[in-house]
């Protein structure tokens, strides 16, 4: 069933039979489209089993149901971009993909199992040896375990077992909206509150029938790509870091403070925790502010500028990017990669494009790449002009009028699909509603969870050495990907 | 008497050492615009250090333990042979300079073996990329100082260095001016400095001589930041006696060459605030450099009458 990014639909009418919902995925996949969400919710006694599939460069989407019993079928084996899907459904309802080729748990949250348990990729041979790292990091950093398959500096394949972070943040949405609901989305993933938020305020915006006034729009706009901007600056200073170039690493850094700072300037939040709310924006900008926001952002930008063109113009940096983690654009395809990750090694999409919505109805960008670190790190720096381009146009012409528009009852048995384009690349947000008009069910999709894929790829014949300068070029979300 | 300028060099060389990481990290805090450490930081560092009680893991023996203290204890014999501004120092003999590269060998040999103790995969892949690159600056040091030797006619390192005044770098400038070089590049791959390791770094992937310390701590720890500004002042050094001007006043020689040791550190953290680390495959082409620039200067030296 075609439906409207960010406007509710009769969730009833995506049900189908069984047979012809696994006739009609396989054939909408093979024709190009991508799987933003596929999970199962609870269905009376059964569960229903609902995907959503995105064709990106239309800027359609469609979405199908149907009702399962007993173990179903796994498209798996003919779209690997579904394998952590069904692992997910497996692990969240007990379903069983029939035909998955490793049904290995992702977060641990059966009864009885224990993060990093779990059956792991062996390696046999002379002189082969793994590496194992994590979950307790050296660095301030969330945790994870990766298990390098390796001979001597030869990287064979990287695994990556995730799943402490968990939090069961999803299950907290279910009987909701409430008071809460938009602070759990703000620390989906706490890097992303914009971003997350957006998507949450979206979904619930469709499912109530509102449209936020003009101005609540490029607000949100306007923060979305502070957040972008001061993460991506970190990343380039951060991947500077993980090559020892110390000019880049140590600028970057207060450049991020310098961006994050904006975002606090504006709503009191350096991450813009509290700025969003259905309906609307909790704080305006006034002339002063914005005057101020202007004078900062060009001060900021020509830092970053001057802190940048070093990495690429310093051979020793270079040679380290170039070549470094590719990640081939069939492998970004072929398991659905999101975000600067893939507009790097040359997939097209970018939601604020494809599914562009508010204040981004005229945006074009399109960038491309090679897929290795430079690409990434290079598409950020475009990234970077690009946000800045978009906050100068909406602080020189920001629209009149309310901040919010009064968001009221959500409509029942429905359900909204609510795409963002976050830095990190697209969050997809889908709420359901029951027959009270609250939330029956709520599925998270952040980028991460997509993406992590990506990183043990680019890593495949890799050296082990460069392992931190390719995490760095994806910069990924644990929580947000534990949920 | 004879003995006292030889004891207070020993000492000044025992006290000054751990001044040199604080000069380059200063440097770098320099131009990464920010203010950096205190100058003195590894001797707040090492009085910490000592005052604790080291952990052990139930699975390391001996081994793991007389690591560091062997591995300070090769470098405090070999700074005792090395030369101080050009004077000569209680240990010198003839063909000292084989024994000092078989004194940084066995600190070497102790570290690893500690590493390897542990059993840990980091420390492993640390003692596999540290003797991976002895292979090659072992080879470019040796040749470099057998050129020296071959240049100055001397065969214990005071005596070379002792030779080494401007007549003779008016007459060999090229070759010494490569062995310089060649110095410089094999101090930075030894010393786990840009680009050849990263000092810096907590990400143990990539680390080569900070992951064999990873399991160390309290004194043993102490030993391994001692031991490692000891070494950096032995490659240092040989810098600074190779590029000392003689002055023929003792005091003024002793200034004079303490601040070219500064210098060189100063130089080092040059290098590390301009340049990134190499992919660590190439950094044994940065050694195979540094080998030719010594052979080439013992080619070159080969060519030329020998003095006397």
């Amino acid at each position: 069933m075609k439906i409207n990014h960010l406007s509710s639909f009769d969730f009833g009418a995506s049900d189908m039979d069984s047979g012809i919902f696994f006739e009609t995925a396989a054939s909408r996949l093979s024709a190009g489209g991508r799987a933003v969400a596929y999970f199962a919710l609870p269905d009376g006694a059964s569960s229903r089993l609902v995907m959503c599939v995105a064709f990106d460069r239309e800027g359609r989407l469609e979405v199908y149901s149907t009702l399962v019993r007993r173990p179903f079928r796994s498209l798996t084996p003919s779209f690997p971009q579904l394998h952590l899907f069904e692992r997910e459904i497996y692990e969240q309802s007990g379903l069983k993909p029939e035909g998955h080729p490793w049904l290995k748990p992702i977060r641990f949250n059966t009864p009885g199992s224990v993060p990093g348990v779990a059956d792991y990729f062996k390696v046999h041979g002379v002189q082969v040896h793994e590496v194992a790292v994590g979950p307790v990091h050296a660095g301030v950093i969330e945790p994870g375990h990766f298990r390098f398959q390796c001979h001597g500096e030869h990287v064979f394949h990287l695994e990556i077992m995730l799943g402490y972070q968990h939090r069961g943040v999803e299950k907290r949405f279910i009987g909701g909206p409430d008071g809460r609901s938009i602070h759990y989305a703000e620390t989906l993933a706490g890097d992303t509150s914009i971003g997350h938020g957006w998507a949450y305020c979206g979904a619930i915006e469709a499912l109530a029938g509102v449209n936020p006034p003009a101005r609540a729009q490029v607000l949100r706009g306007l923060m979305l790509e502070l957040e972008r901007m001061a993460n991506h600056t970190g990343d380039l200073g951060a991947l500077a870091g993980d090559v020892a170039f110390l000019p880049t690493a140590s600028f970057c850094g207060r450049l991020r403070g310098d961006l994050l700072n904006m975002s606090a300037l504006v709503c009191g939040n350096r991450f813009g925790r509290n700025m969003l709310k259905p309906g609307g924006v909790n704080f305006d900008l006034d002339q002063e502010l914005v005057k101020e926001l202007k004078l900062r952002l060009e001060n900021t930008l020509r830092d970053a500028e001057n802190a940048v063109a070093l990495l690429w113009e310093t051979g020793s940096v270079i040679e380290r990017f170039e070549g470094t983690g590719v990640l081939v654009k069939e492998a970004a395809e072929g398991l659905g990669i999101v975000g600067p990750a893939a507009r790097a090694s040359g997939v097209g999409l970018d939601t604020r494009r494809n599914f562009s919505c508010g204040p981004y109805e005229d945006f074009t960008m399109s960038v491309s790449g090679s897929g290795d670190v430079y690409s990434r790190a290079y598409v950020r720096w475009l990234e970077i002009q690009k946000s800045a381009e978009l906050v100068r146009g909406w602080l020189d012409a920001l629209p009149e009028g309310r901040i919010e528009a009064e968001c009221g009852e959500l409509k029942p048995d429905s359900a909204a699909v609510s795409l963002v384009e976050g830095w990190r690349g697209q969050i997809c947000h889908f709420a359901v509603t029951g027959r009270d008009g609250k939330l029956r069910h709520y599925k998270v999709v952040d980028p991460s969870f997509h993406n992590w894929q990506a990183l043990a790829m680019a890593l495949r014949n890799g050296e082990i050495s460069d392992f931190p300068v390719c995490n760095k070029s994806f910069n990924l979300s644990y929580c947000g990907r534990d949920l | 008497m004879e003995i006292v300028k030889p004891i207070s060099q020993y000492l000044a060389v025992m006290i000054l050492s751990p001044l040199l990481p604080g000069v380059i990290n200063r440097v770098k805090a320099f131009f990464a615009g920010r203010q950096g450490p205190p100058l003195l930081q590894l001797y707040y560092d090492l009085y910490k250090l000592f005052n604790k009680t080291p952990v052990y893991s139930r699975t390391t023996t001996w081994v793991f333990r007389a690591g560091p203290v062997a591995g300070v204890a090769a470098l405090v014999t070999a700074l005792a042979v090395l030369p101080f501004a050009g004077r000569p120092s209680f240990l010198a003999f003839d063909g000292d300079f084989i024994f000092i590269i078989y004194l940084l060998g066995l600190a070497r040999f102790a570290t690893v073996l500690a590493a390897l103790d542990t059993g840990s995969a980091f420390e492993g892949m640390g003692s596999s990329r540290e003797m991976q690159f002895a292979v090659f600056s072992e080879p470019a040091f040796f040749l470099g100082l057998a050129a020296l030797a071959r240049i100055t006619g001397h065969t214990s390192l005071p005596g070379m260095f002792a030779a080494l005044t401007g007549d003779t770098w008016r007459a060999a400038a090229p070759v010494l001016a490569l062995l310089t070089v060649s110095f410089f590049i094999v101090l930075l791959a030894e010393n786990s400095r840009v680009p050849a390791d990263d000092p810096n770094t907590h990400l143990e992937l990539t680390m080569i001589h900070e992951a064999m310390a990873l399991d160390h701590s309290g004194p043993d720890l102490g030993y391994i930041l001692y031991g490692a500004s000891l070494k950096l002042w032995l490659f240092g050094s040989l810098i600074g006696s190779m590029l000392l001007p003689h002055s023929g006043s003792w005091a003024c020689d002793c200034g004079l060459f303490v601040l070219l040791m500064l210098c060189v550190a100063v130089g080092v953290g040059l290098v590390e605030s301009v340049m990134a680390r190499l992919r660590l495959i190439n950094v044994p082409y940065m050694l195979i450099t540094a080998f030719a620039f010594s052979a080439l200067a013992l080619i070159f030296q080969m060519g030329r009458p020998v003095k006397g």
